[in-house]
């Protein structure tokens, strides 16, 4: 079963129509990269994914679950919504660190508000906050932080707080991590050590869609590239295929454009 | 000088009863505005139109007209317009209607620090907290709290240090805060006459009281200086 089954999701923000009727589905462990210009809906699609955004219509699986249906109002109460949404992570282009957290802190700080609503925080209190901090720990080493764990925000560059905010975004354990243009903010000597930690993902079989503007990135990492223009999906594949041996005329159009600025 | 020396010990006796009654002004206005104003400055922000329209139309005025006239109104209003006095009679009404003054006139102040404070929160730091399945209320208190007292301590010590001043402005109402206390000198009061320089003397205090405030809020900058926002 597919983990994860778009279907006609649209959304406007007044009269702009941003996304219009997308569709896509994806299997578990696979990576997708949505690739296109600014304002052609990526992050819109994003945003409703991790519902920041309410589409207007269409609705969404997660493994069969019907997480969000447009013309279902139930699907979409906030109480519901705040269960739901921890299928996805998302990992935002600014970061989003909490400034007066360390590093490990923003890490576990979630985790530790969700862990009170259990019914044995009380008894096991200690027990249930040493064992997020351990996991926190382990996934800040995994992002290569484990030197970094007691810094600030403010005290870490750009690449590292990305690398916590990837660790902070894991730390729930999400079916499905989002990534919203992770590197776009971040120096070009910076953005290495960020790509890195996104592959060091996909061998672990994780399930990933990354809004990306990184080409090369795109097409080592994924298992399907969408390529979106205006709202719509234009063309999706296998990146080699979609990258070197485009159908679609705005695809080859968007794609020489890249190469010109690359070259 | 010597006539000065006479004087000194009898004036600081009295100063000292007048700023304990500024300084009952001062922080019954502080415990009672504090709060009302971040009532104030939600309903402000409010999405039902009625409620922040009518909240700041009553910041607009209250802020808009002299804190003075405010306290006349509230003191006087009731008993010659309604023929009714609601704050009884003596030091303790003409001490309620100005603390009610104080607190409405300060919140409504306050109010805006504390908007302005909240709204230049990022809107990704709420983002960040909701799809990390954090509450409304879990955001408002383990993620913007902290950043919104950060940037509203400077503008707050602000406002805080010219109360002390302001508390001088219950004088209309003949409150015996320490300007009305030093004033007496001026007329005459246990056997001094004429004499100005105990109203003057009275900045010694609310020097003193902010250089103690500014300490104060060094001090609290200074503690959450550790990180930026």
């Amino acid at each position: 079963m597919a983990i994860l089954e778009v279907n006609s999701i649209r959304k406007s923000f007044g009269s702009v129509e941003v996304l219009k009727n997308i569709s896509f589905t994806m299997e578990k462990g696979e990576v997708v990269s949505i690739i296109g210009s600014s304002g052609s809906g990526k992050t819109t699609l994003l945003r409703c994914l991790n519902f920041l955004e309410r589409p207007d219509g269409g609705s969404i699986k997660v493994h069969g679950e019907t997480v969000f249906d447009a013309g279902d109002p139930a699907t979409q109460r906030e109480s519901e919504v705040r269960r739901k949404r921890l299928h996805f992570g998302l990992v935002f282009q600014s970061f989003n660190l909490f400034p007066q957290y360390t590093a490990l802190k923003n890490v576990m700080l979630a985790g530790e508000l969700l862990a009170k609503e259990r019914p044995d925080y009380r008894a096991n209190k200690k027990a249930i906050v040493a064992q997020i901090e351990e996991e926190a720990k382990a996934l800040l080493d995994q992002v290569g932080l484990s030197h970094r764990m007691m810094n600030y925000p403010w005290q870490l560059s750009g690449g590292q707080q990305q690398r916590v905010a990837i660790a902070r975004a894991l730390a729930l354990k999400p079916d499905i991590l989002c990534f919203d243009e992770p590197t776009s903010a971040l120096d070009p000597e910076l953005t290495g050590e960020v790509l890195r930690v996104i592959r060091s993902l996909k061998s672990d079989d994780r399930t990933m869609i990354i809004v990306t503007h990184e080409m090369g990135f795109a097409r080592d990492v994924s298992d399907q590239v969408i390529f979106m223009d205006g709202g719509v999906i234009v063309e999706k594949g296998h990146p080699m295929e979609l990258m070197n041996n485009p159908k679609e005329e705005r695809t080859k159009q968007f794609l020489s454009r890249l190469g010109q600025n690359n070259a | 000088m010597q006539l000065f020396l006479q004087q000194f010990p009898i004036v600081v006796r009295s100063l000292n009863i007048g700023f304990l009654q500024t300084m009952k002004l001062f922080f019954v206005t502080l415990i009672g505005a504090l709060p009302l104003g971040l009532l104030i400055a939600f309903g402000s922000m409010s999405r039902v139109k009625p409620l922040s329209v009518f909240t700041r139309l009553f910041v607009w005025i209250v802020r808009g007209s002299p804190l003075m006239i405010q306290l006349l109104i509230i003191f006087y209003f009731p008993g010659i317009v309604l023929h009714q006095t609601i704050w009884g009679g003596g030091e303790a009404g003409r001490f309620a209607a100005a603390s009610t003054a104080f607190i409405i006139n300060y919140a409504c102040y306050f109010s805006e620090i504390y908007r302005g404070g909240i709204q230049s929160v990022p809107v990704g730091q709420e983002e960040a907290g909701l799809v990390l399945g954090m509450t409304k209320s879990q955001i408002f208190f383990h993620v913007k709290l902290s950043q919104v007292i950060k940037r509203i301590v400077p503008p707050m010590s602000n406002e805080i240090i010219t109360l002390v001043k302001d508390t001088s402005l219950a004088r209309i109402i003949a409150l015996q805060e320490i300007i009305w206390a030093g004033q007496a000198f001026m007329k005459s009061s246990q056997g001094i006459s004429g004499a100005i320089w105990p109203l003057f003397f009275t900045a010694v205090y609310y020097l003193a009281c902010n250089g103690l405030l500014t300490l104060l809020f060094g001090w609290v900058e200074r503690k959450l200086g550790y990180y930026k926002v």
